[in-house]
């Protein structure tokens, strides 16, 4: 997997680079937007990482240009610009994503996969499946093991989102956006509640857990090894 | 003190360029160029007046002259109509006899120029010899001495080559006409005078009002920021100048102190979340290697920075709502259905922590605004309400009256004592009990930052027990 860092700041670039490798991703890194522009059309990077401010061309701009010439290639946005306003722009210029400075690594790999799956999973599929565990997109149904549970139609939605992102970890805040749609963190550990209380409806009466929580970073769903 | 002693001999003595740079400096003024046009203005219209007023007195004495002398021939000509030129010899000699103090002049000669009759000896120099209006120098004697007198007279040529001159000394119109001149002369002068007088003084005056102004302007800019214009108290044009600029000075004033305390306040608050997280980073460097204890203490130092992290994003969103400058996302929202989604985020937590939340919404209760600032607002008056609760019902209730929108959430927790309930809005504030809780104090300013975007206001309330919070949004959307 081939990543593109489109990031000014030297330091952060660095950290996000040693981070990318570490995580198992091979990274290119520019530092302005024109050598940005330059090395993303060439097209064969799997995903980009764009700092909104640049020199030279910001971000926006990359995008806009990167969609202009058809590259598709999935973009996330990194911009210390967070009002809904800024993140509206973002996504209308090109980006798959926005993530406000200062973000934890953990959020941004989480996004980056998720990024990464939607270019590549079947979105089409009208039945998703994670060891016994299937979710009906049609019937909005959910079963585990053959017996169908019964969960709210927001508890569907948390359930579908974490599915669709099986084995990859998902932040709180990843689910507030896609879930909720609220764009902001509230004090209160809302999301936790939420979470638990679908884990007892769908790992409570058995012997495998399928939804984990990932310290410091949000939760997984997977099946058992 | 020292500086004034040395201040004013250097006024007293001042040199020729000094005198000359600050005679420049007046030219230049607005006020002077002002007081100059309209005293040139002035100064023509006075001269006109008194070149009109000299003209139409000398020409009334002239026509005066001319009337006396056109009556005169009138009845001289009908004596010699009546009894030729032995009865109009007469009648000159009758009237050339005694001086009757009217100055007339007669002469009638023959055609050599030898006089027959009249009151003057001879043919005055230069008089022609046809029929003609003309001046002519006069020698009279008056009191026994000879003098020059101007005279004006007509002379006639008689059949046979005699000739008559009527004429009438003009010393007096002259004396007149030149008193007149010198009256207007004078009466210019002073007028001039008082213009030129009255003109600087008003302009000093002017100069004077607007120094006062750019004096006080410079020394709020030089950071005396509680000074202000002196009024005069005569509700003219400059008192209202002046009593604006010392409103926008105060509103000036106001949110530099505003901006001042908030800078404090900053300053204060992420002061101490700082040193507790230097702290636990330096104990975590001190622990002996790479165990537990120490991932512990940098995963605390994460959160410690996140909720830094968060006072920082609430302080800029709360800015960024006050000042303006978000760009305005409104669409018409139903708040009843902002209240049931937000309701639904908070339902299980509430429960855990042993809350019952209902929600009250009348249907269809729409206003135009921003649907993720609303649910800010919303979720934060819920955390608000379970933070410092201890269980009961928090209530939210959304319902419309005449033309405004109302969104209430009200809780049974301690309150917010009534003299409290103002500040508590404000920036940082956090009450005492409620210091140990976490929190940041920018939960209530952020949510009246976003009802006052909104058009809206924020209202505090005792719920008996508990508080009653209340957005109130005016102009609802159809």
């Amino acid at each position: 997997m081939k990543i593109l860092v489109v990031e000014d700041d030297r330091e952060t670039a660095g950290y996000l680079t040693k981070a990318l490798n570490e995580s198992g991703y091979t990274v290119d890194c520019a530092n302005d937007g024109r050598e940005g522009l330059f090395l993303a059309s060439s097209g064969d990077y799997n995903a980009i990482i764009v700092d909104r401010m640049l020199p030279s061309l910001d971000g926006l701009m990359v995008l806009g240009a990167l969609r202009a010439a058809e590259i598709r290639t999935p973009a996330l946005i990194l911009s210390a610009l967070g009002s809904v306003d800024d993140r509206v722009k973002g996504l209308r210029a090109g980006g798959d994503d926005y993530l406000v400075k200062p973000f934890a690594f953990s959020e941004l790999l989480a996004r980056l996969e998720a990024l990464l799956r939607r270019g590549t999973g079947p979105t089409t599929a009208t039945k998703l499946r994670v060891a016994d565990l299937e979710l009906d997109l049609l019937t909005r149904t959910v079963k585990r093991a053959g017996k169908p549970i019964e969960v709210l139609p927001r508890e569907f939605r948390l359930l579908e989102c974490l599915m669709r992102n099986a084995g990859h970890v998902v932040t709180r805040t990843m689910l507030l956006e896609h879930v909720w749609d609220y764009h902001f963190d509230p004090q209160t550990n809302v999301i936790d509640v939420h979470v638990s209380r679908l884990r007892q409806k769908i790992d409570k009466s058995f012997d495998h857990p399928l939804l984990h929580t990932v310290r410091g970073a949000g939760y997984c769903l997977r099946a058992p090894e | 003190m020292f500086v004034e002693k040395l201040r004013v001999p250097a006024l007293r003595s001042r040199s020729a360029p000094q005198i000359l740079g600050s005679a420049r400096r007046l030219v230049r003024t607005h006020v002077f160029r002002l007081a100059a046009l309209y005293f040139l203005v002035f100064a023509v219209s006075v001269l006109g007046v008194l070149l009109f007023v000299y003209w139409t007195s000398a020409n009334f004495v002239e026509q005066q002259t001319e009337a006396t002398l056109d009556a005169e021939i009138t009845g001289l000509a009908e004596q010699y109509a009546q009894r030729g030129l032995s009865g109009l010899i007469q009648i000159v000699a009758a009237r050339s006899a005694g001086d009757r103090g009217d100055a007339m002049v007669y002469l009638v000669t023959d055609p050599d120029g030898k006089p027959l009759a009249g009151n003057i000896a001879g043919w005055p120099a230069g008089v022609p010899t046809h029929s003609a209006w003309l001046s002519f120098a006069l020698e009279r004697s008056i009191n026994g001495r000879l003098e020059t007198h101007p005279a004006r007279g007509r002379l006639f040529i008689i059949p046979g080559g005699y000739r008559l001159l009527v004429g009438r000394d003009i010393s007096d119109a002259a004396a007149f006409r030149s008193q007149v001149r010198s009256t207007l002369l004078w009466a210019g002068l002073i007028a001039l005078c008082v213009g030129l007088v009255g003109g600087t003084m008003t302009g000093r005056n002017l100069l004077r009002r607007v120094e006062q102004v750019n004096r006080t302007s410079e020394r709020v800019m030089a950071g005396n920021l509680s000074d202000r214009v002196p009024l005069h108290g005569t509700n003219d044009e400059f008192d209202q100048l002046a009593a604006n600029l010392n409103r926008m000075l105060d509103q000036i004033e106001r949110l530099m102190t505003a901006m001042r305390e908030v800078t404090d306040d900053v300053a204060h608050d992420l002061k101490t979340p700082l040193s507790r997280l230097r702290a636990r980073l330096e104990r975590a460097l001190a622990e002996p290697s790479a165990g537990s204890t120490q991932s512990e203490a940098i995963r605390a130092a994460i959160d410690e920075a996140d909720r830094l992290l968060a006072t920082f994003n609430a302080l800029l969103s709360i800015a960024e709502l006050e000042s303006g400058a978000h760009g305005d996302q409104t669409e018409p929202l139903d708040l009843s259905e902002i209240a049931r989604s937000a309701a639904e985020l908070y339902e299980p937590v509430a429960e855990e922590k042993g809350f019952v939340l209902a929600v009250m919404a009348e249907p269809g209760v729409t206003i135009r605004g921003d649907r993720h600032l609303l649910s800010q607002a919303l979720a934060n008056l819920l955390d608000n309400a379970l933070k410092y609760g201890r269980g009961g019902k928090i209530e939210i209730s959304v319902y419309r009256r005449d033309r405004q929108a109302f969104v209430e959430v009200a809780d049974q927790g301690p309150g917010i004592p009534q003299e409290d309930r103002e500040t508590v809005l404000d920036r940082f504030v956090r009450l005492e009990p409620s210091r140990t809780t976490p929190g940041n104090g920018l939960g209530l300013s952020l949510v009246r930052a976003i009802a006052r975007r909104h058009g809206g206001s924020v209202a505090l309330e005792d719920n008996r027990p508990g508080l009653r919070v209340r957005l109130e949004f005016t102009g609802l959307a159809v």
